[in-house]
């Protein structure tokens, strides 16, 4: 049976500066994914000065699932990637590969929803296009990190 | 201690999200519940008023609405189905259009102009089938006076009512009415002037508030 001690190994420094970059953007994803959240709960629309994309795009019914805000996803998905990106700075093996997993569903989500905007709604928020510029750099970061070290701790 | 550093920091994120969430949730809500009182006196009623159903409706469902708006345009369908299947029930709209859609003014003074020839509510209807056309039209004017003959009305009279002053007044009365009441976003729907939150503003919600204003049979405070 493994212990704690053994899973855990030493990222390599630029490894763990990547990973830091990760949890920094997975937060800056988390801020606005729970902003957006929380005005859909409240009952409240995002605004995007004077352009109607937000609207069109956040009052669509792809907007929800199940009656839950994508947003509300997003911001659990964001948080899952802050959470694993700061383990796996730490060294635990197991959170760099959940954090490959769900960086990985996060971007082809995006693709999804990048798709609904540009061909079934033909409108764009901004909100979702910034999420979506953040998934890229947090796939682009994953693509980045280098193969993970087997040196124990 | 590095070995719980992790931990430590993943819970202070959570924490500090949870709690700054929560704290904009209350205030957002805040702000709605001091300006919407739960039982707000109701409209000022005039010649101009658009209703659906019977006037001794029990049950009046109040709309504020924006042409543009896609939820709106959702619930439109709805609505006039429940209006049809509900007896003693009517529902009232009033214009509401938001400065961030472009054509939603013009798009309330079409219908107020076809509402000048009795002809509001297939405009309206009209309105919100459309409205990922007209959305994003530069120029809307040709496609409202499309829109008009369609349903039968004079052009010509269409075509100098949509520009008039009268009409103009019409739209920004019910507007300075909604934000007399604190509307801000749309749909804003009252039902038996008490508003409805805003999570409950989808077909199954607001029939079973309908419902059960029904079964209340309280009848609405009326002018």
């Amino acid at each position: 049976m493994e212990n704690a001690a053994t899973e855990i190994y030493a990222p390599s420094r630029s490894t763990v500066i990547i990973y830091i970059l990760t949890a920094c953007i997975a937060l800056a994803g988390l801020t606005e994914a729970t902003y957006l959240a929380v005005l859909t709960f409240a009952g409240e629309m995002a605004v995007c000065g004077d352009s109607p994309g937000c609207s069109q795009v956040l009052g669509s019914a792809y907007a929800k699932i199940h009656g839950v805000p994508v947003s509300a996803f997003g911001a659990a998905a964001y948080f899952t990637v802050f959470t694993s990106a700061t383990f796996a700075a730490f060294g635990y093996p197991k959170a760099r590969k959940f954090l490959a997993l769900i960086i990985s569903a996060m971007f082809l989500f995006t693709l999804w929803l990048l798709g609904v905007q540009a061909f079934l709604l033909h409108a764009f928020c901004r909100y979702c296009l910034v999420s979506a510029a953040m998934v890229f750099l947090l796939t682009g970061l994953l693509v980045a990190t280098p193969p993970a070290s087997s040196r124990p701790s | 201690m590095k070995r719980y550093l992790p931990f430590l920091i993943v819970a202070l994120v959570a924490v500090l999200t949870a709690t700054g969430g929560t704290l904009l949730y209350r205030a957002k809500r805040q702000t709605l519940a001091a300006v919407i009182p739960k039982d707000r006196p109701p409209a000022e009623e005039g010649d101009g008023e658009h209703t659906l159903g019977p006037a001794d409706a029990i049950v009046t469902l109040e709309e504020y609405g924006d042409f543009q708006c896609p939820p709106c345009g959702a619930l439109s369908e709805p609505l006039n189905q429940m209006v049809h299947e509900v007896p003693k029930m009517r529902i009232i709209f009033r214009h509401f259009p938001l400065v961030m859609h472009r054509n939603a003014h013009d798009a309330a003074m079409a219908a107020e102009a076809a509402g000048l020839q009795g002809h509001f509510w297939q405009m309206h209807d009209l309105l919100y089938r459309e409205q990922s056309v007209w959305s994003k039209a530069l120029d809307v004017r040709e496609l409202f006076e499309g829109y008009a003959a369609s349903i039968k009305c004079n052009v010509a009279r269409f075509k100098r009512d949509v520009i008039s002053d009268e009409v103009s007044a019409r739209v920004q009365a019910d507007q300075d009415e909604g934000t007399k009441l604190g509307v801000k976003n749309t749909p804003t729907i009252f039902v038996n002037y008490k508003p409805m939150p805003p999570g409950s503003l989808n077909p199954t919600d607001l029939r079973a508030a309908v419902n059960e204003a029904m079964k209340a049979g309280k009848p609405p405070a009326i002018k």
